[in-house]
């Protein structure tokens, strides 16, 4: 076929394979390999299992196999009072425990159309936020120790000790905290606490700077991440992704301002701006490393700079709440009895959890037993699309995707 | 020692040599499990205090100096497991490869003048070609151990060392071109005197190029952010995944063991070997070169100045190993053949034509002063003082033929003078 | 957006659709007809205003009750509730859809209830139509991949189902 420069293209050139860029040596015979990555591996951030397919380095497919975390929590909802369910959200996003509480009690809420009191409500905005830093922290220093550097894991952790310190001293607990809990929360905070907490914003603010100039802006990092595992907008959408997952595709959603108004009642009177890149920035940027050249939107590194911005954002949140926290004079109210009877019906509520957002479903046959207690896991969701993310990538970039998705097995499997 | 053995002691010859050679092996291996576990206890603590830790402070009292050997005992005791569809004789046989190669490449490593394993005219050579046999208890353990995880491992190795083989060679190139020699001994001495005599700061081709050597050395013996063949976020363990117990610590000898072994060639190469940076030895006018005890303590200096330098350089490789992420496969090998590769040939070509023209080095073109005098006639200056008699300040003769010449102990006089 | 109206243009899209409705509820629901479901779903994604782009959420109520004394006070048949719930992320609504199914597909125990599958409207529906599947027994028609996902393979049994009951063993572990 002639084409008008008069350059004849030979069929071998017609071959679309060639336009394939992952395919390096298409004309050389390989063998397929399958290769179990997981249940047991360091990488797969719990008992994932990824069944690879592999052609030397790069992976054709990818399938996830869940289920090694299965706990049977909607069976064991069907059985308990709501009040007594609150420890079982805890088990499902054990890195972010406050969240999941609140997730079930807000949805209970919701069903029996019960209001906290406005010192509660402060209270939790102040805890799920800082929930919300600790989870965002073990998932930025984890993400560096899938792509091979593991000091930044132990600086996060050093940082999220300090708030689970926080957490241990307003309830007892430093990791499944059932603190949050239907009707309002079991205890108020200690004396003293809120200074430590200042104390903690203040020393964690400029220890920011060292995660971007160690991950963010790293060229080590950004080579690794930019432009890998590419999620576009309306597959983002259309497999139900959540959270940083589904803001680092550049919709701009989130649920404690989109969300139904009992949650975003919570947050009334708070200022705050959705993490998400809108006109090519992304908010307040000025503040921030800019976007490296080669990152594209939707893509690895973009999931996980939205997670740093939502720690800023989290950050100022709390602070927020603890001006308004203190200015509350009124009691903070017990929480509802533990066989407090439910009226009969349905409520569904989703939360954005810092994994993304979190679905509780309760149905109620009129006791305080839940007929059906359903949690919507937005781990699930983001994970489901890992199939596609992975096709034609190398191996190296499965834990790099699979870390920057930020799931947790616990809420997956529930 | 040989000779001494023969000569003093009237021993045959070919007992002599096998004395001979038993000690130094001895005195090798020592160094070198010793350096490794001083070294496993040197990334504990080094990682400790990058991640904000303390490392071990128990085990041994202070600072957790035995810990290393605490490990060592404890991997003696675990069971040591074989994969059963592993090949057995290549799955036993490979750490022992991997130590061995590491090992005979110190050899002909100098430690300082005479303090050498066995002086080789071929020397470099030797030491790079023996380092990548390394590779081979890679290959043989990743594909005896019947574990996918391992044989990609063993297979990024051979892709990376194969690669990385061409542009390191490339770097060693230089110093030998600049020292006419392949002998380690006589690239060396040749860098004898100030620290200007390095080759590093021979001229600007040779300073580039050293980091590129430092580099590829890294990727050589698998350090972050090259250790794509254990990779253990990607590939569990890589080429070790099945290996337990003392068979394990022999990979992780050979890894910690040809980490010294690059820092210490890149010190012999580059940064002078045994010379410190101010010829101290020949300004108090002793020379290394003599049979005495004063000789033997210079040359004892010259070799704790080299193991120094060498530290330094496994320090900085774990420097980079806490702090950098991993690099992928692809761009490991961009980092070579686009990078490293075409780098190191540029400043192959620039370095042979500095030294073509300029042959005196980067102090040639910087105009001879105090720094380029030979250390002997520094020495002659303070003895006779400020307003003594001397010659030319500056001198004509190549500083490294002055700084090689033994010193005179005494000054013409045979008095020192004080300034 | 939210009610009659909302409902008036479903019901001219896809006319007999709609069942069933309660606007008062908390969470407001239409009921639709078990066979009408995948052209609704696809109307809902690509046709209606607003156009409901996300599933966040599939589940299964199983509304029977095992004891016969309690059986005999509650005011409803036993039957098994789908309940999809979704979500625009333009108009930043929900909708909630109930599709009411037999326990058990002509009453015969064991023989799994059918609807057809959405996974080709919304593809998050794969996973969450197999664990309904693989929980509370939910046959779904034209699903590509219908396999158990949270529970072993080889399990037996709907967990979620309330006449469930734990196998005593399962492969020497057990259950009871």
């Amino acid at each position: 076929m002639d084409e008008p420069g008069g350059i004849s293209r030979g069929s071998l050139l017609e071959d679309p394979r060639l336009d394939d860029q992952r395919i390096i040596e298409f004309d050389v015979r390989t063998d397929e390999m399958l290769v179990n990555m997981g249940p047991q591996h360091p990488s797969t951030h719990g008992v994932l299992r990824l069944v690879l397919r592999t052609d030397g380095e790069i992976v054709s497919e990818v399938e996830p196999h869940i289920g090694y975390l299965h706990r049977c929590a909607e069976k064991i909802g069907e059985n308990l009072t709501h009040r007594q369910w609150i420890p079982y959200t805890d088990r499902m996003d054990y890195l972010a425990a406050m969240n999941m509480n609140l997730g079930w009690a807000l949805a209970v809420e919701k069903l029996m159309r019960h209001r906290v009191s406005e010192r509660a409500r402060h209270l939790r905005v102040l805890i799920a936020e800082l929930g919300r830093i600790s989870s965002h922290l073990v998932g930025m220093g984890a993400y560096g120790l899938d792509l091979g550097t593991f000091s930044p894991f132990l600086y996060a952790f050093r940082e999220r000790e300090k708030i689970l310190d926080l957490f241990e001293e307003a309830c007892g607990a430093r990791l499944t905290y059932s603190y949050i809990t239907v009707g309002g929360l079991t205890a108020d905070l200690p004396p003293g606490w809120l200074l430590k907490c200042e104390q903690f914003l203040d020393q964690f603010e400029p220890v920011i700077q060292e995660y971007h100039a160690l991950l963010t802006t790293n060229a080590i990092f950004v080579k690794r991440t930019a432009g890998i595992g590419v999620l576009p907008r309306e597959m983002a959408i259309d497999y139900g992704c959540s959270g940083p997952v589904l803001r680092g595709s550049g919709v701009d959603q989130d649920m404690r301002r989109d969300g139904e108004s009992i949650y975003t009642a919570m947050y009334d009177g708070y200022a705050f701006e959705v993490a998400v890149m809108k006109n090519g920035h992304y908010p307040r940027d000025h503040a921030y490393p800019p976007v490296p050249s080669d990152a594209v939107l939707g893509d690895c590194w973009h999931r996980f700079f939205v997670r740093m911005l939502e720690v800023v954002q989290s950050m100022d949140l709390v602070r927020q709440a603890i001006d308004r926290y203190s200015a509350c004079k009124e009691p903070l109210g017990e929480p509802l009895k533990l066989t407090e009877k439910m009226p009969a019906g349905d409520a569904y509520l989703e939360t954005e959890c810092p994994k993304g957002q979190m679905g509780f479903y309760v149905v109620s046959d009129g006791t305080a037993i839940p007929w059906r207690a359903r949690a919507r896991s937005s781990s699930f969701s983001n994970l489901s699309v890992l199939s596609e993310l992975c096709r034609g990538c190398l191996i190296a970039d499965v834990p790099a995707i699979v870390g920057s998705l930020d799931i947790v097995m616990g809420e997956i499997d529930r | 020692m040989a000779s001494f053995l023969i000569n003093t002691l009237g021993l045959p010859a070919w007992l002599a040599w096998t004395i001979t050679a038993t000690v130094s092996a001895a005195l090798i291996l020592n160094v070198m499990a010793v350096g490794a576990l001083v070294f496993i206890w040197a990334e504990r603590k080094i990682a400790a205090r990058i991640q904000d830790r303390l490392g071990p402070t128990r085990t041994g009292g202070k600072f957790g100096w035995l810990q290393s050997v605490a490990d060592g005992i404890k991997l003696l005791a675990k069971e040591d497991l074989m994969p059963e569809g592993a090949d057995g004789l290549l799955f036993r046989i490979a750490p022992y490869v991997s130590f061995c190669a590491s090992f005979a490449a110190f050899i002909a490593l100098p430690f300082a003048f005479d303090f050498v394993g066995q002086r080789l005219n071929v020397g470099v050579f030797y030491v790079v070609a023996v380092l990548g046999l390394e590779v081979f208890g890679v290959i043989l353990a990743g594909y005896a151990s019947a574990s996918k995880w391992s044989l990609f491992g063993a297979m990024r190795e051979a892709a990376q060392v194969v690669s990385y083989e061409v542009p390191l060679g490339m770097c060693v190139v230089v110093p030998v071109m600049l020292a006419g020699s392949m002998d380690l001994v006589t690239i060396a001495e040749k860098q004898a005197g100030w620290f200007t005599n390095w080759y590093l700061f021979h001229d600007p081709f040779t300073f580039v190029i050293f980091w590129v050597y430092f580099t590829c050395a890294v990727a050589s013996v698998n350090r972050a952010p090259f250790d794509l063949a254990e990779a253990e976020s990607e590939l569990v363990a890589g080429f070790h995944t099945e290996y337990s117990g003392l068979r394990w610590s022999f990979f992780f000898m050979a890894e910690y063991g040809s980490m010294f072994l690059v820092s210490a060639l890149a010190s012999v190469l580059f940064l002078g070997g045994w010379n410190g940076p101010v010829p101290i030895a020949s300004l108090l006018g002793l020379s290394e070169g003599t049979g005495d005890t004063a000789g033997y303590l210079v040359r004892l200096v010259g070799c704790l100045n080299l193991i120094l330098k060498s530290t330094l350089g496994v320090v900085v490789m774990m420097w980079v190993r806490w702090t950098l992420p991993r690099l992928r496969i692809d761009q490991v090998m961009t980092t070579c053949l686009k990078y490293c590769t075409p780098i190191a040939a540029v400043m192959f070509a620039g370095a042979m034509l500095w030294s073509f023209f300029l042959p005196g080095g980067l102090v040639g073109i910087a105009g001879r002063r105090i720094l380029s005098r030979p250390a002997g006639e520094i020495r002659e200056g303070w003895l006779k003082g400020p307003g003594g008699r001397g010659r030319d300040v500056v001198s004509s003769r190549p500083i490294t033929e002055a700084a090689m010449m033994p010193a005179p102990l005494h000054s013409d006089d045979g008095r020192r003078v004080s300034r | 957006m939210r009610g009659s109206s909302f409902l008036e243009s479903l019901e001219s899209a896809c006319p007999g659709a709609v069942v069933g409705k309660n606007l008062e509820a908390i969470d407001p629901w239409i009921e639709i007809a078990a066979d009408r479901v995948e052209p609704v779903c696809r109307w809902l994604k690509h046709a209606s205003v607003p156009a409901f782009d996300s599933l966040e959420c599939i589940t299964a109520v199983d509304w029977f009750e095992p004891d016969p004394k309690k059986a005999a006070k509650v005011s409803w048949q036993p039957h098994l509730e789908l309940v999809y719930h979704l979500w625009s992320t333009a108009a930043k609504a929900s909708l909630v859809l109930k599709v009411k199914l037999p326990r058990w597909r002509n009453d015969v125990a064991g023989e799994l209830p059918e609807v057809a599958s959405v996974a080709g409207v919304w593809r998050t529906a794969d996973w969450h139509e197999r664990e309904v599947y693989d929980l509370s027994g939910v046959h779904f028609a034209g699903h590509p991949d219908l396999r158990r996902i949270l529970c072993p393979e080889d399990w037996v049994g709907y967990p979620l189902r309330k006449d469930y009951e734990q196998p005593i063993e399962y492969h020497g572990i057990r259950g009871r």
